[in-house]
């Protein structure tokens, strides 16, 4: 069936079998790769994009789903401007070792600070409860996220 | 902790250096396993057995066959008919590739089938008929030693009985002398159940084999790329200069990705029989079925004890269910690894540990996850050990501790078990976190709350880790010694680039060994490439697992570049027109001693290498070093956890948890912290949920991540983290290894927290996981 997917804002037509996940065709399809698989039960989060601006597991939406909506995956997040706040943050406090689940941690963290400017530990530890990492123990990925917030708020105000 | 001695812009030993593997990871650019792609590849499934025991009659695969997109469904008669329907294991043992006669776990591989697509693949799966003959499965080590027990390896030649192997270690007649003399005997038996590492990448492989020319570059999620390079050709016949292994970006590996599994070896025999590409990912489920488990060892433990809490001998006694094939990866002299270093950070003269293995129908594996080789499990024992000594002998777990360490002047230390310890001062370290903690007044706190009904806990672990496999004379897996390498060159322009033998999964390699350089020869580490994984492009190690990477791999990097400083010391004086004596190099800088502004930077002698050399010198500034360590490395470390346990629904919760480590000379002290806080989250997670069981039928429960429960950061507690920092004598920059510490080390304090809050019931086990209703049942049973 054809489909038309906007991915970090360029557009995406293609035909693609109905039952054809969301994160394959991102992955397979488009070849962006920094969309990551790392279970079949909806549990890890390493899949995790940004569909009209929500985060969505992509291993558990079919591309069909996504037809017409706008995506954003990790490589959508730097801008012109140089890098997303909340990708510096993650540099900054090492909240980041083998760097697998980190693309869906950052997006999730992304969206959360766009809605909450000053998001407390347990806002943050929830808004990621739904993200598996095997590495970091979480500690620095939640002090990312709410240096990335504490950076975006301060930038708002200074402008 | 001692000051870097470098400015930052060098970035050296002791500078929190930010990760230079962060740019690409941060952007999506990380090249994982399934991100390459080659023109032409194939996709490849595994169908596997819903049975635990079965006898195969047949395989019919003529309808997957017919599937449009199919090329190939593999099974093991052809595997067979090459040779390769077996393999050798790690442990000496065989497994089984595909399987050809029964089947001796759920989830075990019997059929591969190749398509042009992944679902097409995983589709034809379905159509692939076996006829198994149902056997009675056998789900416990326990009931694999019955006389009279099914065998499960029948294939195997000589084998009579379930019995995998038996070691024994240790004085037994010293032994039972100590326990004789000894007051008390104090017992504990407990199960370290079965776990699994789940890094969150799972295992692959890319294998391509061009027909035409023999050269198979084979692409995989390979912690040891060039032992794996090795055991390819020696168990497929390839001649070891046409692999070429490339580990890519690797996304966490925790001993998962150190064994060779069936699938590797299905997906290269399929790309050289159809002459194009094979990839092959594991799904979530397959690896948590299939492979690279870990622990499963039931233990008794008896300490001989005094009236005054003094440890006079320990007696082991384990069995450990090995699944259907002994694979342990683990060095070849020691049949439960290192498990012996089971004595702990205590001073007695004897010990004696009986060990045996039994075959079950269970995935094999035996993987050591995070852990040096069964570490984890000897470490476990001991801290719950002791704690349960220190409540029969009727004085405190800390005092109990500190009566009985090794102390600062007895190192080295030879341990009753023949390990010889390097460096340590263990009072200082559980006094440090007892202080941080609070301890007196948590002891008396604890007393008020249970006054009022309230359930609070203290537990401590002291843990002494041996890491960084290890000495030529001793270590070597499936007789490849265990020394590792690093070569290091140096450009006109002063850049390096350093190779080595060892391979990140996430520890940062790519940082920590550059500030190695930084610190020996001035070059800021970001102006060091380190290049790893790729068996074409580096020298040759055994990998990086075991802790082993900074011990091994490391002290290899420092002494290749101070081969470097001494060559580069010889040029300097050339240019400066002194003596080579009187050259002294600090942050890059060679000056003459005594007058400091005659100097040359280590960037003029690199050009200098290439351009204007003294008499006689050859060009060039580069060289290699294997790296034989003279002894393994001895971590340590003292963790407190305080934990309030509900009395009714037996739900724990942790309070506080201080982790106080020594690993030694930390290289990079944010690095190191990372690594920690990441293994304690894991040592909270076997002790608190991670659980890999059965029903009697063999099914795995805890084939996903519904039922296999690894932390999120709502459960995960938050440390409070400590530091002291005993270098190791031998090393050469006096560095430890650390990377497993926290996961060994951390069980033992949870659950000894929990069982204290309950001690005065007189509980003095909960087997791992410590779930709400395990509480809740000592607690009933004790009341
Ligand atoms: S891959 Fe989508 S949640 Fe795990
Ligand atoms: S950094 Fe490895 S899984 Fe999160």
């Amino acid at each position: 069936m054809e489909i038309n997917i906007t991915i970090n804002g360029s557009d995406h037509a293609s035909d693609v079998e109905p039952r054809t996940l969301l994160v394959d065709h991102i992955r397979r399809t488009v070849g962006l790769t920094g969309t990551h698989v790392g279970c079949d039960t909806t549990s890890c989060g390493a899949c995790t994009v940004l569909m009209d601006g929500n985060p969505v597991k992509a291993c558990t939406v079919l591309a069909a789903q996504a037809d017409g909506t706008e995506v954003t995956t990790v490589e959508g997040l730097k801008t012109a401007d140089g890098l997303h706040p909340i990708q510096s943050a993650f540099t900054d406090d090492h909240g980041l070792q083998c760097g697998f689940c980190t693309p869906g941690m950052m997006l999730v963290g992304a969206s959360l600070i766009a809605e909450n400017a000053d998001p407390s530990d347990d806002e943050v530890r929830w808004a990621i409860s739904g993200n598996l990492c095997r590495c970091t123990g979480y500690i620095n990925i939640v002090k990312a996220i709410q240096t990335a917030a504490a950076r975006v708020a301060e930038s708002s105000n200074g402008s | 902790m001692a000051a870097p001695t470098t400015p930052a812009e060098i970035g050296g030993i002791g500078h929190s250096v930010q990760r230079k593997e962060d740019a690409r990871l941060i952007e999506g650019q990380g090249n994982f396993l399934d991100d390459i792609d080659l023109p032409g590849t194939l996709h490849m499934a595994i169908l596997r057995s819903p049975l635990a025991h079965a006898r195969i009659n047949g395989i019919d695969s003529s309808a997957a066959t017919a599937i449009d997109g199919v090329l190939a469904v593999v099974t093991g008669d052809l595997m067979d008919q090459h040779g390769l329907a077996w393999m050798p294991t790690l442990s000496g043992d065989t497994q089984a590739v595909l399987a050809t006669d029964k089947v001796r776990y759920q989830g075990q591989e019997v059929a591969a089938v190749i398509a042009t697509d992944p679902y097409i693949a995983t589709d034809a799966l379905e159509h692939i008929e076996v006829d198994y003959e149902e056997l009675p499965p056998i789900t416990t080590p326990q009931q694999s030693l019955e006389e009279g027990a099914a065998l499960i390896r029948d294939e195997k030649e000589g084998q009579t009985d379930n019995l995998a192997y038996t070691w024994e270690t240790g004085d037994q007649g010293a032994t039972e002398e100590a326990f004789a003399q000894a007051d008390r005997v104090v017992t504990l038996e407990t199960h370290y159940p079965r776990s699994h590492p789940a890094p969150l990448e799972t295992c692959g492989i890319l294998a391509d084999v061009n027909s035409v020319t023999g050269q198979a570059t084979i692409y995989m999620t390979s912690q040891a790329p060039h032992a794996h390079r090795t055991l390819f050709a020696m168990v497929a016949g390839l001649p070891e200069q046409n692999i070429r292994i490339v580990s890519p970006d690797i996304g966490g590996g925790f001993g998962n990705k150190v064994p060779i599994y069936p699938g590797y070896v299905v997906a290269t025999a399929a790309s050289l029989l159809i002459g194009q590409p094979v990839k092959w990912v594991e799904s979530r489920t397959e690896n948590l079925i299939s492979t690279g488990f870990a622990r499963d060892y039931y233990m008794k433990g008896e300490l001989a004890v005094t009236d005054e809490g003094r440890i006079l001998g320990l007696r082991v006694d384990m069995l450990s269910d090995q699944g259907a094939f002994y694979s342990d990866a683990q060095p070849t002299q020691f049949r439960a690894g290192l498990f012996h270093v089971v004595t702990g950070s205590y001073d007695f003269p004897a010990a004696h540990i009986n060990c045996k293995g039994a075959f079950t129908n269970k995935a094999p594996g035996g993987v050591a996850y995070r852990c040096s080789f069964r570490i984890t499990e000897a470490s476990y024992l001991i801290e719950r050990l002791v704690q349960t000594a220190a409540y029969e002998v009727g004085i405190d777990p800390a005092e109990m501790r500190l009566k009985n360490f090794i102390q600062p002047e007895q190192f080295p230390y030879e341990t009753a078990t023949g390990f010889v310890y390097d460096s340590g001062d263990y009072p200082t370290a559980l006094r440090t976190a007892m202080d941080e903690v609070g301890y007196e007044d948590l002891r008396r706190e604890q007393a008020e709350a249970r006054a009022e009904g309230q359930l609070i806990g203290i537990g401590i672990a002291h843990f002494t880790e041996a890491v960084g496999a290890g000495p030529s004379r001793t270590y070597d897996i499936a007789g490849l010694k265990m020394i590792d390498s690093a070569e290091l060159r140096v450009h006109p322009t002063g850049k390096a680039i350093l190779k080595l033998g060892v391979k990140t999964q996430g520890q940062g390699h790519e940082t920590t060994f550059a500030q190695i350089v930084a610190e020996v020869l001035g070059i800021p580490a970001n102006d060091i490439k380190v290049e790893h994984g790729d068996t074409d492009h580096t020298p040759y190690g055994l990998g990086t697992y075991a802790s082993r990477s900074t011990p091994v791999g490391g002290a290899a990097t420092a002494v290749v570049a101070r081969k470097l400083a001494e060559k580069s010391k010889k040029i300097a004086a050339h240019l400066l027109e002194a003596a080579d004596e009187d050259i002294e190099l600090a942050s890059g800088v060679f000056s003459v001693a005594g007058s400091p502004d005659r100097s040359v930077t280590i960037q003029d002698v690199a050009l200098a290498a290439y351009t204007n050399l003294p008499e006689g010198m050859e060009y060039g500034l580069e060289d290699v070093t294997y790296y034989d360590p003279p002894n393994l490395t001895y971590p340590y470390g003292s963790y407190i956890v305080v934990v309030e346990v509900d009395p009714d629904t037996g739900v724990w919760e942790v309070q506080r948890m201080v982790a106080l480590d020594d690993c030694g000379v930390r290289i990079n002290p944010m690095i190191v912290e990372g690594q920690i806080c990441g293994g304690l989250t894991e040592g909270f997670a076997m002790s608190a949920m991670q659980w890999i069981t059965f029903d009697d039928d063999g099914n795995c429960i805890g084939a996903n991540f519904m039922d296999y429960l690894v932390p999120t950061a709502w459960e995960t507690p938050r440390f409070e983290l400590l530091a002291t920092e005993v270098p190791s004598p031998h090393h050469p920059i006096g560095a430890k290894g650390v990377g497993e510490s926290a996961t060994v080390g951390s069980p033992a304090a949870f659950v000894n927290a929990v069982i204290d809050a309950l001690a005065h019931l007189g509980v003095r086990n909960i087997d791992m996981p410590v779930l709400p209703d395990r509480v809740w049942a000592a607690i009933d049973a004790a009341s």
